[in-house]
Order: C-alpha cells, then sequence, then structure tokens
C-alpha cells in the first residue's frame, strides 16, 4: 500500500449531459466534465443555477445518465455501485417519510436492504447518537427543527456505511446559525466516517470552509470554471472563518464565479 | 385558553368551551324552527314541528326498547344500513384493489383514469331500476350494486392518485437503495397514499348511505329507510317520515364518524392530527 497512491472513488472523462437532444428544449446541461476525486475526500460543486452542478451529482448517484463520456465510481459503472448500495444520499429537503418515527427513518434502508431487525435497531441509535439524536429516536418528523430532520437524513444516509456521500444543497433551507453548526457537525461526521462526500452548494463560505477542493462551475453549458484546493487545516472550527488565508479562499472563489458570469 | 382555542385541551372544561358554539347554534335552529311553525301556522304536511319529529322519534325508541313490541323504523334503518355497509365495502375494497393493481403498471393506469374520472361524473343512482331488475327489487344486493358502483370510481381515483403523486426525492431516496419494487410499494406509495384514501373513505361513507336510501326510493323490501320515507308520506304522516330522515341523518354522521376515528389510529402522524396544527 503505497502512501502517496490513494485510490480514485470517482473518475469522469469528458462527461456531456444534453436535456432533451434534438428539440426546441434542448439543454447542454454539462458540458465536457473531467474530474477525479480520491477516497477520504471532501469535494464541494459550487456555481449559480443553471451550472449543472445538481445534474453532476446525479449523474454519479445514477439518478441520470451521461449522454456521452465515460464515468466510473469505485472503478464500477454508477448503475452498478447504486445496485452495491455505494451511494447515501442527502436532499436540500430531509425527505423524511412523514409516517415513520426518526429511528423508523434511519432504519429505512436497513430495512430495504434485509438487515436484520436486531442490526438495523443497533445500527440505528448508533447513527442518532453521531448526530446527537439519541433522545429523538421515538419523536416524529414533524415534532424536530429543520435542522434536526437534516441531521436524521444524514444518519439515514450514513446507516447502511456507503462508500459515498453524496449530498445535494443540504442546508440550503436552513437559517444562517443552524448552517454554520451543521457544517462543524459535518465536518466532525466526515472525520469519524472517513467517506467520500461531494457536496452541492452555492454558498461560498459553505463550500471554502468544508472541503478539500473547490469544483468551480459555469453555467450554459454547464463546465468547470477551475477546480481550486483548499489547504487550510482540519480541523477546521469558529476560528477558520477568520483565518486571513479563508478569507483569501473566499474571494478567490468569487473572482471565480463572478469571471464566469462575465463571460456570458 | 390556547387549550380552548386549539380544541385539542385534555380538561373537559376546555372541550365544553370548544363544542359549545356549535351546541348553541344547533339548539338555537330547533327552537327558531318550533316558534315559526307555531308563529305562521304551518301545515303539518309542509314543516311538522321538531318536537312533533321528536316524539315520534322517541316513540319508535320505547317501540324497539319494549321486549315483545316492533319499531318498523327500527328495522328499516338496520336493512339500511346494511345495504349501505355492504356496498361501501364492496365498492372501496374493489376500488382501492383495482387501483392498487393499475397503478402498479403506470400505462395501464394512466389510461383507465379518464374513463374512471368521467363514471364518477354519471349519475349512477339512475342505474337503480336496472339493478332492482338485475338482481330483485326485494333483494339487498340491488342496493348493495348501486352503493358500491357509487363509492367505486372515488375510491379508486383517489387511491391511484395517493399511489402516483409521490415526492420525487423520496422516490430517488428509494432509487438510490436499489429497492425492489415491492418495497417501494408498502414503505412509500401505500403510507403515501393512505390520506387520499381516507379521504375518499369519509367521502364513500357519506354516498354509500344516500346511495342506499335513494335506490330504495326506487322500490324495496316494505323495512328499509327510503320505502319507510316515501310510505308515510304518501300517507301524509310526515312526523314519521321526518323521523325516519333523522335516523337516516344519524346514521350517516355516525358512519362518517367510525371512519374518521379509524383514520386517526391509523395514520396518527398526519399534518390534521398534530397537537395545536
Amino acid at each position: 500500500m503505497g502512501a502517496e497512491t490513494r485510490d480514485i472513488v470517482i473518475s469522469a472523462r469528458d462527461i456531456n449531459k444534453v436535456f432533451n437532444p434534438g428539440s426546441d428544449e434542448e439543454v447542454i446541461a454539462l458540458k465536457d466534465i473531467n474530474l477525479e476525486i480520491e477516497a477520504g475526500e471532501f469535494i464541494s460543486l459550487i456555481g449559480p443555477s443553471g451550472c449543472g452542478k445538481s445534474t453532476l451529482m446525479r449523474l454519479i448517484g445514477d439518478l441520470l445518465q451521461p449522454s456521452s463520456g465515460e464515468l466510473l465510481v469505485n472503478g464500477k459503472r454508477p448503475q452498478q455501485a447504486r445496485l452495491d448500495r455505494d451511494y447515501g444520499m442527502v436532499f436540500q429537503a430531509a425527505t423524511l417519510y412523514e409516517w415513520r418515527s426518526v429511528i423508523k427513518n434511519v432504519q429505512l434502508p436497513l430495512e430495504v436492504m434485509g438487515y436484520s431487525s436486531d442490526e438495523r435497531r443497533e445500527l440505528a441509535l448508533a447513527m442518532l447518537d453521531m448526530v446527537e439524536l439519541g433522545d429523538f429516536a421515538e419523536h416524529y418528523p414533524w415534532q424536530l427543527s429543520g435542522g434536526m430532520q437534516q441531521r436524521v437524513s444524514i444518519a439515514r444516509a450514513l446507516a447502511f456505511d456507503p462508500s459515498v456521500l453524496l449530498m445535494d444543497e443540504p442546508f440550503g433551507a436552513l437559517d444562517e446559525f443552524t448552517r454554520e453548526r451543521m457544517n462543524l457537525e459535518l465536518l466532525n461526521i466526515w472525520r469519524q466516517t472517513g467517506k467520500t462526500i461531494i457536496f452541492v452548494t452555492h454558498s461560498i463560505a459553505e463550500a471554502v470552509f468544508l472541503s478539500n477542493r473547490i469544483v468551480v462551475m459555469s453555467p450554459r453549458p454547464g463546465r468547470i470554471t477551475e477546480i481550486v484546493s483548499n489547504s487550510l487545516p482540519y480541523p477546521r472550527d469558529f476560528n477558520t472563518r477568520v483565518d486571513p488565508a479563508y478569507v483569501e479562499l473566499v474571494a478567490r472563489v468569487r473572482d471565480l464565479l463572478r469571471d464566469a458570469h462575465e463571460v456570458e | 385558553m390556547a387549550a380552548a382555542e386549539s380544541g385539542k385541551g385534555s380538561s373537559w372544561k376546555g372541550r365544553l368551551a370548544w363544542y359549545f358554539p356549535t351546541m348553541a347554534i344547533a339548539v338555537g335552529v330547533v327552537v327558531l324552527w318550533e316558534v315559526l311553525v307555531v308563529i305562521f301556522d304551518i301545515q303539518q304536511f309542509l314543516l311538522p314541528k321538531p318536537s312533533a319529529i321528536f316524539s315520534e322519534f322517541w316513540q319508535q325508541v320505547e317501540l324497539w326498547l319494549a321486549p315483545d313490541e316492533r319499531s318498523i323504523l327500527f328495522e328499516s334503518s338496520g336493512a339500511t344500513f346494511w345495504e349501505a355497509f355492504g356496498g361501501f365495502i364492496i365498492g372501496c375494497g374493489s376500488g382501492i384493489l383495482v387501483a392498487l393493481i393499475t397503478s402498479r403498471w403506470t400505462i395501464v393506469s394512466e389510461a383507465t383514469m379518464p374513463f374512471a374520472i368521467a363514471a364518477n361524473s354519471v349519475p349512477i343512482i339512475a342505474f337503480a331500476p336496472i339493478m332492482n331488475n338485475w338482481f330483485g327489487i326485494t333483494n339487498p344486493a340491488s342496493k348493495m350494486a348501486i352503493v358500491a358502483i357509487i363509492v367505486f370510481f372515488p375510491t379508486m381515483i383517489n387511491t391511484v392518485r395517493g399511489l402516483t403523486l409521490v415526492d420525487a426525492e423520496e422516490l430517488e431516496l428509494m432509487r438510490s437503495y436499489a429497492a425492489k419494487p415491492a418495497d417501494i410499494m408498502l414503505k412509500l406509495r401505500i403510507p403515501n397514499a393512505l390520506p387520499y384514501i381516507f379521504s375518499a373513505l369519509r367521502v364513500a361513507s357519506a354516498l354509500s348511505l344516500i346511495g342506499a336510501v335513494v335506490a330504495e326510493f326506487f322500490g324495496g323490501p316494505r323495512a328499509t329507510l327510503g320505502v319507510y320515507i316515501t310510505q308515510e308520506a304518501s300517507a301524509f304522516d310526515f312526523a314519521k317520515a321526518w323521523a325516519a330522515i333523522m335516523m337516516a341523518s344519524i346514521i350517516g354522521i355516525a358512519f362518517y364518524l367510525v371512519v374518521l376515528y379509524l383514520e386517526r389510529r391509523l395514520m396518527p402522524w398526519h399534518v390534521s392530527f398534530r397537537e395545536g396544527g
């Protein structure tokens, strides 16, 4: 095991995605996307609406199929990776099933995947403890705040120990304070679990605070403008946000996004 | 005070305060009715006094409770209730079943929905004389058939909606788990459809009694509410006819409340039953 060569979890080569090809409503959502993501990386996809960041995440998660190009996840086609349950997904809405209690929601993937009821309970409780909601196991989703619901959603996504966590603007609907606290918690979870996280956001501060690398995208057609490396040391905390290096990175990403806009 | 406002206070005083306006309106309407009938000297065949209707109703209750007497009104009510209930079970049951089967294949449910919606706007009660021919005028099956057809379409349509109008991301979640179609049906589509099904069942509970009584207007056994009402009305015994109408209302409301109770028991999570919601 070489210390320098890390496993490539996601490899995208010349990916194009066209919606409604050949019709009047043809939209080139993604153009010539090349990206490699290593195991255990925290990658943010950032860009304005219509830049294809969510589409790219959906291609990786096999919720959509690319029009051309080669996409591999853990060396497999995305469909195979999905069938092997390599993905945990978190959406902007917590998408908890309202008829299930918190613990039953976390157990949902485990039920579908045929875990025994003892395993389900044990794993779900461990996940709820990790997101600090152990005391709310028997509550129903509507009894929780938005931030708590999203933590349940993260616990559910990690319950079956997938290698990749796909997050589509998971904190986009939360207020600023809750969002910053959730960012800290997510970094904690990332450190505990070592998952590869792909995080779609349109918050520059969030992207810089969280990730190893920031994939800056531009719209019409959706392209990668630049991939910004972020060497701010972990663990990151509230002090990180006042670190000059952090402020500089935020400014840099903002400039890149502005340039992308002015190209139009 | 908050408890009284939300109507969900635990104390009986709070509940009483919540129901008081409703009760007051009910009592007020009955009193006004009585007073107007007396003041304007309204003929009893146009509108009997509530007191006359209540006393007729009470007489029937006494007959029913007496060991060696018979109450035609109560016998009729029982017969009509069973027609309505039987039709409700058959119609709603098959409506849900057909919806479950057709929704398995999107093409089939999309092809059948326009017909179901069209059939739902047809005055199905008009088939009552035909059903009398098919099953026999005194056979309860002729009324059950009408009720079943009436409740079938709204139940089926609502169930199909509930099974298909599933949040896209909730479905994607199942897809990301590589869930089997049976799991998606049992763990997502059916729970999602429950509120739709129950709202159909509530409507169907009222429709089933209406269907049974109106179907009986076209003829049926002596001891049924529809026949009872037509016969007493043509015999100018209007207090009896009104007592029967009152009975039909009580059964209809009771039926509705039972469905509502089941709904609360089966979907305690639902937004309409949340504390202070």
